[in-house]
C-alpha cells in the first residue's frame, strides 16, 4: 500500500467531516458576519476589544458618519449616529475608546437593514467615539471626539 | 419585571425607520451605590434581536455602556406598510421581554 494513498482518504475524510460540521451549523464559514462574543464586550482595551470580534487593524474611511455632539454636559446619555454608505455594510460596532469596557455594542445588520444605526451611550471621559464598519469582509472605521463635562459611568 | 417597551416604525420612501425604547436600569456593575457605598449588580441587556414579518433583520449585542432605558434606532429597506416588527432582548440575568409593532 503506498503512503500517498494513504494520505489521500484520509485527506477527504477530514474535509467531508468540515463539511458536515458547517451544514449542521456546529462551524460558521465567516466569524466577523456573527455578533461580537461576550469576551469583546468585557475586553478592557480598545485593542482587545477589536481583535475579539475579529476586527483587527481596520481602514479608516470617509463613508462612514458618526455624528455625535461635540460636547457632551452629561456622559449617562450621549446620542450616537452611526451611518455607513459603505455597500453591503453587514456589521456596525460603537466602541467608546476611555470607557472601563469600550465595546458598547456592536450590530449585525440583515434582510434589508441600512448601514444605520442611532442610539444612547454612555462615557467615562472625553474620548473618541469609534464606529467599526464591517462589510465584504473588510474592516474600516471613523471616529469623532466627544468632549464630556460630567463622566457617565459612575463609581 | 420587565417594564414594556415601545416601538414606533414608519414608512420613509421605500425604507422603514425604526425606533426602539426600551425599559432597563442597565447598571453596568461599576456604580456606587451612594448610601451603602457598595457596587450595585451589573445589570444590561446582553443581546438584542429583531425581525420583519418573522426575517431576521437585526442582531445586535451590548454592553452596560448603552445608557439607562436604551434607546434604537435602525432602518430597512424594502419593508412595507403593514409589515409586524417584532424585537426581543435579553439581559445578562436571564430576563427578556418582547414587543411588536405594525409599520405604520
Amino acid at each position: 500500500m503506498n503512503a500517498l494513498r494513504r494520505n489521500v482518504l484520509k485527506g477527504a475524510a477530514g474535509a467531508g467531516t468540515v463539511a458536515v460540521a458547517v451544514a449542521a451549523g456546529l462551524l460558521k464559514p465567516n466569524l466577523a458576519m456573527a455578533v461580537a462574543p461576550r469576551s469583546a464586550f468585557e475586553a478592557k482595551s480598545v485593542g482587545d476589544a477589536m481583535s475579539a470580534m475579529g476586527a483587527s487593524a481596520p481602514a479608516d474611511s470617509k463613508d462612514i458618519v458618526v455624528k455625535a455632539p461635540d460636547i457632551a454636559e452629561n456622559g449617562a446619555v450621549v446620542p450616537v449616529e452611526v451611518t455607513s454608505n459603505i455597500a453591503g455594510t453587514t456589521s456596525i460596532a460603537i466602541i467608546a475608546e476611555k470607557n472601563v469596557t469600550p465595546l458598547v455594542a456592536q450590530f449585525d445588520l440583515m434582510g434589508g437593514t441600512e448601514g444605520f444605526i442611532s442610539t444612547r451611550i454612555k462615557m467615562g471621559a472625553t474620548a473618541l467615539i469609534r464606529a467599526v464598519v464591517m462589510a465584504g469582509g473588510k474592516t474600516y472605521t471613523a471616529a469623532k471626539e466627544v468632549k464630556v463635562t460630567i463622566g457617565g459611568c459612575g463609581g | 419585571m420587565a417594564e414594556p417597551m415601545r416601538i414606533r416604525a414608519t414608512m420613509a420612501g421605500d425604507v422603514a425607520d425604526v425606533k426602539v425604547l426600551m425599559n432597563h436600569p442597565m447598571e453596568t456593575g461599576q456604580r456606587k451605590d451612594a448610601k451603602t457605598g457598595q457596587l450595585v449588580p451589573a445589570h444590561y441587556i446582553t443581546t438584542v434581536t429583531a425581525t420583519i414579518n418573522g426575517a431576521n433583520v437585526l442582531n445586535g449585542g451590548m454592553s452596560g455602556g448603552i445608557s439607562k432605558n436604551p434607546y434604537l434606532g435602525f432602518k430597512v429597506k424594502g419593508a412595507k406598510a403593514g409589515d409586524k416588527v417584532v424585537v426581543n432582548w435579553v439581559d445578562n440575568t436571564g430576563d427578556k421581554n418582547t414587543a411588536e409593532a405594525t409599520i405604520g
